[in-house]
């Protein structure tokens, strides 16, 4: 017999949960950005859940093009995290505040 | 049930390896938190998505297993890593005076409700519409790479176009935002576990004459308001 | 034949329309004859319409015209439509032939001011309204050409409007009318109120005044006199006349002799069906002429400008027109109308040829002698004094004559102000005549003063040509000569009516054409029934009267200095101008301005500032939101995604 469903789904809550606050906690911006992808990795096991669970394939499609769009983004964002943070030491993402109203 | 059969139970049950799986990623996931150095955060970061990659074994998409495995693991989190080298930020954290006040409280409180009413809501049974999606059945005849194989390149064609396109987007991106005038180690080049070399040209001549140099300066002055001047 | 009407009103406004569009590039003097055909054009068809209807029988006499339909509003239906009758044709022929005549001087007279196309602009619109004035069948339609010959006059008063003095009578002159048009509207309102209509056949016609009560008739026709009053410049309303002189003297002649005031005496004549019935209004109106006539005259006896002397005895004139009207006798109000309409604007515009002679000077008391240099002048004006002055036997005096033998008949007080103001009218015109034309040339050692036309704070000390920026010519201080015939034969026309003037009613000889021509126009004229040897008598009175007036002015003042004889009341108009401002127009003006601080400034602006204020208040208050931070932005965003969670958690149904 399998787990049941539902105990994945509160996993995922939990994982989901835990990046959130680790992204409002942290002060590092590459911390931060690595608890949006614990956020993202939630959000797959969640998918993969419901595919088992409703017995549907697209679940897994989803999880596959999750995966790609996260890859892209990590790329981008690095790029503009590093542009920002050359040679700066214990930047912060405070540091960038002026666009401000 | 003495001590042995409960272990012999733990061993042959599914629920071992969903225990080993959780257990691998809230350790993961509360290491990322809570790691002082980004370094251990990174490697806490592995440890999770191990974790989630031992949980979809678990439920059946193999390929997609395997596919966390090598993109995130040997490719993402090796990305982190190298900008946590490149920008120096592994050594000790100078912690400087925090301009905002600390968001925790308010942080943990977000996350605190979000799990809570995401755990309500997962009981909910209502949000099943019994509609049929495009795609195959998870059970049946044939290997799930097959299956999947077949359901992206026949069914959902035209995401998969998209995605490539946005990919080729983010490499443009990547080897923009990060061109430099004259530094070396100027251009990471920022790929995925694709085979394109970097394009980033050597620093120094040859840079301002291209049709990007308009937007290079603009956009490094403009994103380095203290930098010590270059 | 009658249709010619049309043209009456029609021909001055085309000329407007071409000199509004043309003007500049018809150039003088193109665009002054453009204006002189068109009131000739006019003057022409009135004739023709007025042979057509002297060919009719009496009783048919009336036609009525109309042009198209005004405003047909609910209960309201107005009609732009002409009325041909023998009152209006009355009006018509002398407002349209004394038009002409003033066109023609106008252009000797403007010539080389650069606003000479302006001029007959406006010439050619005063002609249109008053038109519209005198022939318009119902009161909306008329008091369309009331205000549009107030605004001409406002036009033309202001014509030198550089001038600041000019440009404040002009404004006075306009208020001062609208003063009395508020009583002209409130009378249509009554009109309209009691009958329904403001046609001139369903207000006046017998019908509809059988059975109307005296109040409604009184208050009515008493509204009426006071928009006659405004505009006819009688006490206390005629403190814009004197001032309106800043205007060109063609415009004085025209204007504030001939037509534009007499428009007030033609309104209470329109209304006499409605008079009969309104006895209280028939003495305010006596009254009222009769001070007027006697107060002006008294005024002009010390005025130093040679056109503000001839305004206040337009005034006095007027005067003698409303006593004739109060007392009933229409006609021979028209009739003393007719006559000084000649006279006056003689006087005027033999007055304008001494001011243009003498290079723009207006003092008498800078003249003299003027007669051996200007004998055709003297001659003209000296024919206009004379009538005026009611010497047998120029026009003036059998129009005067039979005033006065009608205002014996209504009460011997306004009799006895009536030949006072004779004797002062003789008075002041011999004054006037003497200290112009004879005695000292006092001119040779006066300085040229500044013209009106350059402004005279324009600080050219009087060496420019008027209406120029060049030098002026030699001719400023060169002996003063007779104007051109343009000038001129306008003056010799206008002299011989005020010379024969009098034999269109003489009252022997059955030579009394126009009573038989106006007399069935006003079925309700009070017959005069004096005896005749009464009449002897008082024909008698008036003309010692005027004569010892006469002598006296003249020999009076062969000499320029007689201060005793011109007190600071009189040359400053009883203090009519001063006691207004101080009662009327001050507080008016601490009102306005008080009300202009509060509610303007205050009020309005505080309002409409605040609300400016309190957007940029509000919205640097919601720009805190943004401080650059980007974990406030997530935590917005994961505050964002738990309300978002709350509602689906607590969502009831589907």
């Amino acid at each position: 017999m399998t787990v049941p469903g539902p105990w994945y789904l509160v996993l995922a809550a939990c994982l989901f949960g835990i990046g959130a606050t680790g992204l409002l906690v942290r002060r590092n911006i590459l911390v931060m950005y690595m608890c949006i992808e614990l956020m993202l990795n939630a959000v797959n096991l969640t998918f993969v859940t419901f595919s088992r669970m409703l017995n549907d394939l697209g679940g897994q499609d989803a999880v596959f093009f999750v995966l790609v769009v996260a890859a892209a983004e990590v790329v981008v964002g690095l790029g503009i995290i590093v542009a920002i943070y050359r040679r700066r030491s214990g930047a912060t993402a405070d540091d960038i505040s002026s666009l401000k109203g | 049930m003495n001590l042995l059969a409960a272990t012999q139970l733990a061993v042959d049950s599914a629920w071992a390896v969903y225990a080993v799986g959780a257990l691998l990623v809230v350790a993961g996931a509360a290491g990322v938190v809570l790691q002082r150095n980004p370094v251990h955060c990174a490697l806490a970061l592995v440890t999770a998505i191990f974790g989630i990659a031992l949980l979809f074994v678990d439920q059946g998409a193999d390929f997609l297993a395997a596919v966390q495995i090598i993109v995130y693991a040997g490719a993402i989190v090796i990305l982190f890593l190298f900008v946590i080298m490149l920008l120096g930020v592994d050594r000790k954290e100078v912690r400087p005076p925090a301009k905002l006040r600390s968001l925790a409280p308010a942080g943990i409180v977000v996350g605190v409700v979000a799990v809570v009413e995401l755990l309500v809501l997962s009981q909910v049974h209502y949000w099943a519409t019994g509609y049929k999606g495009a795609a195959e059945a998870l059970n049946g005849p044939g290997e799930n790479v097959q299956k999947l194989g077949q359901s992206i390149f026949a069914s959902y064609l035209l995401p998969f176009e998209m995605t490539s396109v946005l990919l080729v987007i983010a490499v443009v991106a990547a080897v923009i935002l990060v061109r430099r005038n004259a530094q070396p180690g100027a251009s990471a080049g920022h790929k995925t576990a694709a085979s394109a070399r970097p394009v980033a040209k050597a620093p120094g001549a040859g840079q301002a004459t291209t049709a990007e140099a308009p937007d290079q300066p603009a956009a490094q002055q403009a994103h380095e308001p203290g930098a010590p001047g270059r | 034949m009658v249709n010619a009407a049309y043209a009456i009103v029609a021909l001055p406004l085309i000329g407007f329309v071409i000199n509004l569009v043309l003007g500049r590039r018809l150039g003088e003097p193109t665009a002054g004859w453009v204006g002189t055909v068109a009131a000739g054009g006019s003057f022409v068809a009135t004739l023709v319409v007025w042979a057509h209807m002297l060919g009719q029988a009496t009783a048919h006499r009336t036609t009525d015209l109309t042009i198209f339909t005004w405003f047909p509003v609910a209960g309201l239906h107005v009609n732009a439509g002409l009325i041909v009758d023998p009152l209006s044709m009355t009006m018509a022929l002398f407002v349209t032939g004394v038009s002409t005549a003033i066109h023609m001087y106008s252009i000797g007279y403007m010539h080389r001011d650069p606003g000479f196309d302006r001029f007959f602009v406006y010439l050619n619109l005063f002609l249109f309204s008053m038109a519209v004035l005198v022939l318009a069948d119902n009161f909306l339609f008329s008091f369309l050409g009331w205000e549009g010959v107030g605004f001409c006059s406002y036009g033309l008063v202001g014509f030198w409007f550089q001038r600041e003095v000019a440009a404040v009578a002009a404004k006075k002159a306009f208020v001062t009318n609208r003063v009395g048009d508020t009583g002209f509207l409130l009378a249509m309102f009554l009109m309209f109120a009691h009958f329904g209509s403001l046609d001139y056949s369903a207000v006046l016609g017998p019908v509809a005044l059988h059975g109307i009560a005296g109040t409604t008739a009184t208050a009515i026709t008493l509204l009426l006199f006071l928009g006659a009053v405004g505009k006819s410049a009688q006490i206390p309303l005629f403190i814009w006349l004197p001032d309106a002189m800043e205007g060109p003297t063609p415009i004085s002649a025209l204007i504030h002799a001939a037509t534009m005031v007499t428009a007030g005496v033609y309104l209470m004549a329109r209304v006499a069906p409605m008079l009969q019935y309104a006895h209280a209004t028939a003495w305010v109106v006596a009254s009222v002429g009769a001070g007027t006539a006697l107060v002006a005259a008294t005024i002009a006896c010390s005025q130093d400008d040679i056109k503000k002397a001839l305004a206040y005895s337009t005034v006095s004139q007027l005067g003698y027109m409303f006593l004739a009207i109060g007392a009933g006798d229409y006609v021979d109000g028209l009739f003393h109308m007719l006559t000084h309409a000649f006279f006056k604007a003689l006087l005027f515009l033999s007055a304008g040829a001494v001011i243009h002679a003498l290079g723009d000077c207006q003092d008498m008391k800078l003249m003299g002698g003027l007669r051996k240099y200007l004998p055709l002048t003297t001659i003209v004006f000296g024919a206009g004094w004379l009538a005026i002055s009611g010497m047998p036997p120029f026009a003036g005096f059998w129009s005067k004559d039979a005033i006065l033998a009608s205002a014996w008949q209504m009460n011997k007080a306004l009799w006895a102000a009536g030949v006072l103001t004779a004797g002062l009218t003789a008075y002041y015109m011999s004054r006037q005549f003497a200290l112009v034309f004879s005695g000292q040339a006092r001119w040779r050692e006066a300085r040229p003063v500044a013209s009106p036309r350059t402004g005279g704070d324009h600080g050219t000390g009087g060496q420019e040509a008027p209406g120029t920026g060049l030098p002026a010519p030699a001719h400023a201080e060169a002996t003063p000569k007779d104007p051109s015939w343009v000038m001129a034969v306008p003056l010799v026309v206008l002299a011989v009516g005020a010379v024969l003037g009098g034999l269109i009613n003489l009252p022997f000889f059955h030579m009394d054409f126009l009573s038989k021509f106006l007399g069935p126009a006003f079925p309700t004229a009070t017959a005069v029934r004096v005896s005749s040897s009464t009449k002897f008598w008082l024909f008698w009175a008036t003309l010692a009267v005027a004569g010892t007036g006469l002598v006296l002015g003249l020999r009076t003042w062969q000499t320029a200095a007689h201060p005793r004889l011109e007190p600071r009341f009189l040359r400053r108009a009883w203090y009519v101008d001063d006691i207004l401002a101080a009662t009327v127009s001050g507080p008016m003006r601490a009102v306005a301005s008080g009300l202009a601080f509060v509610m303007d400034r205050k009020l309005v602006d505080g309002l409409v500032n605040g609300v400016a204020g309190s957007l940029a208040l509000s919205s640097r208050v919601v720009r805190r939101v943004q401080n650059g931070y980007v974990r406030t932005y997530a935590l917005g965003i994961g505050i964002g995604v738990v309300v978002l969670l709350t509602y689906l958690t607590f969502r009831t149904g589907s």
